[in-house]
């Protein structure tokens, strides 16, 4: 399962960046020097002012689910043995938001509005995933 | 400026792995087109379709023998364009560019289509999107989410939130089509279904169920546009395009993007509460002139959203509105997808919505809502899309 992983491998240095953080054992986001709006996906330019100068700060790692599925087959090989397995998309309190999963947590329980905290999960040796608990 | 017509109309028959090529099926729509307006083929001086379409302009040009083209344009996207390709033809006659537009989609894309493993596009993303991510598919799969029913789950989800849409709601717009599609002989699902079959076919992305769905299959449709002054000398009623309209739009396809910008489906969701507001303001119509709407929809859950965002109910009332029976054939208000859309007739990547406007306008509809004198065609919510009006030539 683990070879039929979908993989990040990004072209982008920003991308790497962040995934790199990940781990190392932390979610950083990308947010502009500028105006410190920030940003996910990383991005070359700030949309709220323009600026191109950028820096990486860690996450509180807060958020709540804005929205979520349970996903049932036919899906990604990684994921066929998952099935049914819930998606969701966290708000995190800086205000960006993020595709995720949320770990030890029954598909029929997962709620809009629910609280959540970062749970990175690793993988494997090159790759960890900014999953999240409930909080 | 040369006011637009849609003249002919194309379409090949619609089925599943139909065997053949993209490109063949595109001729015979597009020659079909030509002679359904009583053009010949070799008067053809533009085409138009999507960005992802894979028949070549050139193409085209080789195996019907033209001479010159004019025009070439495609929309950014999928389904989002199937409007806009009739409205991209339109401008191309309106400004003088071209005489004689096809707008089109081919596809041969069922399951086990060849064409359905091109690696940009078809088939199924899990099967051949490999695993090394390079571009914005890095923010999703990783996380199990990697089908539009997905994405379109997670946005559809976020609206019954913030407004108590019931996954009903889309459920009773797949039975309204299905029972269009069930008297139309051209669609590929003809038997109609209740509610309760809907609720027992199995879920795909919560709370999308199978007949939620735009079907699997293969085909192609083509409309073609002249002068409307051209147009009262050929042999069908002209039909009039009265405006169109495009707009930018976060994607399915990038969820972090489409919730960072329209997170509480408002003012600025997908664009098309603003462009709606300019197509029907140019055009000096209001959504309650409309008469039937072709609403494009990779998953029914498309029809509220479009219909909130393009004003003809209340944001937050589309799921109600389509209860209250309002985009049923023959007693609805506005009757939708009247050919029975993508779950019903084919799914054509929204393109086959376009010949059933006009065949709306012509009174020659399976599903005639009585007296049409205008139709609204708009491209799939959730997409960079567009719309177009159409108007019956009286």
């Amino acid at each position: 399962m683990t070879a039929a992983y979908p993989r990040p491998e990004p072209v982008a240095a920003a991308d790497a960046e962040f995934w790199s953080s990940l781990r190392a054992g932390e979610l950083r986001l990308q947010h502009c020097l500028v105006c410190d709006t920030p940003r996910h996906p990383p991005a070359p330019i700030c949309a709220r002012c323009g600026a191109t100068e950028a820096h990486w700060l860690a996450s509180a790692g807060t958020g709540e689910v804005w929205s979520f599925t349970v996903i049932h087959p036919p899906t990604l090989p990684a994921f066929s043995a998952s099935t049914p397995y819930g998606a969701v998309v966290v708000r995190l309190d800086e205000g960006v938001f993020m595709v995720s999963n949320v770990v030890d947590c029954p598909v029929e329980e997962l709620a809009v509005g629910q609280r959540v905290a970062l749970a990175i999960t690793v993988v494997d040796d090159d790759l960890a995933l900014p999953l999240f608990r409930r909080a | 400026m040369t006011r637009p017509a849609v003249v002919g109309i194309g379409q090949t028959h619609y089925a599943k792995d139909m065997h053949r090529t993209e490109r063949d099926l595109a001729l015979e729509a597009i020659t079909r087109a030509c002679d359904d307006a009583g053009v010949p083929a070799a008067a053809v001086d533009g085409f138009v379709s999507y960005h992802i379409e894979q028949v070549a302009e050139v193409d085209l040009m080789t195996a019907l023998g033209l001479r010159e083209l004019r025009f070439m344009a495609r929309t950014p996207s999928g389904g989002g364009g199937a409007a806009s390709i009739l409205g991209l033809a339109a401008l191309a006659v309106a400004s003088g560019t071209a005489e004689c537009v096809v707008a089109f989609r081919a596809r041969n894309r069922s399951k086990a289509a060849a064409y359905g493993r091109d690696p940009n596009q078809g088939g199924r993303p899990w099967a051949k999107a490999g695993t090394r991510l390079h571009d914005f598919r890095q923010w999703h799969y990783p996380f199990g989410v990697a089908a539009p029913a997905h994405e379109f789950a997670l946005i559809a989800r976020r609206h019954m939130h913030a407004y108590g849409t019931r996954a009903e709601h889309f459920g009773m717009q797949a039975v309204a089509q299905r029972f269009h599609a069930s008297r139309n002989p051209d669609a590929i699902m003809r038997d109609a279904i209740t509610l309760d079959d809907w609720a027992a076919s199995r879920p795909i992305a919560e709370p999308i169920r199978l007949f939620d769905c735009s079907l699997e299959n293969d085909g192609a449709a083509a409309v073609l546009v002249t002068s409307l002054e051209r147009a009262r000398d050929l042999r069908q009623r002209p039909v009039s395009v009265l405006g169109q309209v495009q707009y930018g739009a976060p994607i399915h396809t990038q969820l972090c993007e489409f919730f960072a910008t329209t997170a509480a489906f408002g003012e600025r969701d997908g664009g098309a509460v603003a462009a709606g507001r300019r197509l029907f303001g140019d055009a000096g119509l209001s959504p309650a002139d409309v008469d039937v709407a072709l609403i494009v929809e990779p998953f029914t859950v498309a029809v509220p959203l479009a219909l909130e965002q393009y004003g003809f109910c209340a944001r937050g009332e589309g799921g109600p509105f389509i209860a209250s029976g309002a985009t049923r054939w023959p007693d609805g208000s506005l009757p939708v997808n009247t050919h029975g859309g993508s779950n019903g007739e084919a799914f054509i990547h929204g393109v086959n919505h376009l010949p059933e406007a006009v065949r709306q306008l012509r009174g020659a509809a399976c599903n005639q809502v009585a007296g049409a004198e205008i139709a609204f065609v708009c491209g799939a919510i959730s997409d960079p899309a567009g719309a177009v009006l159409l108007g019956a030539d009286r």
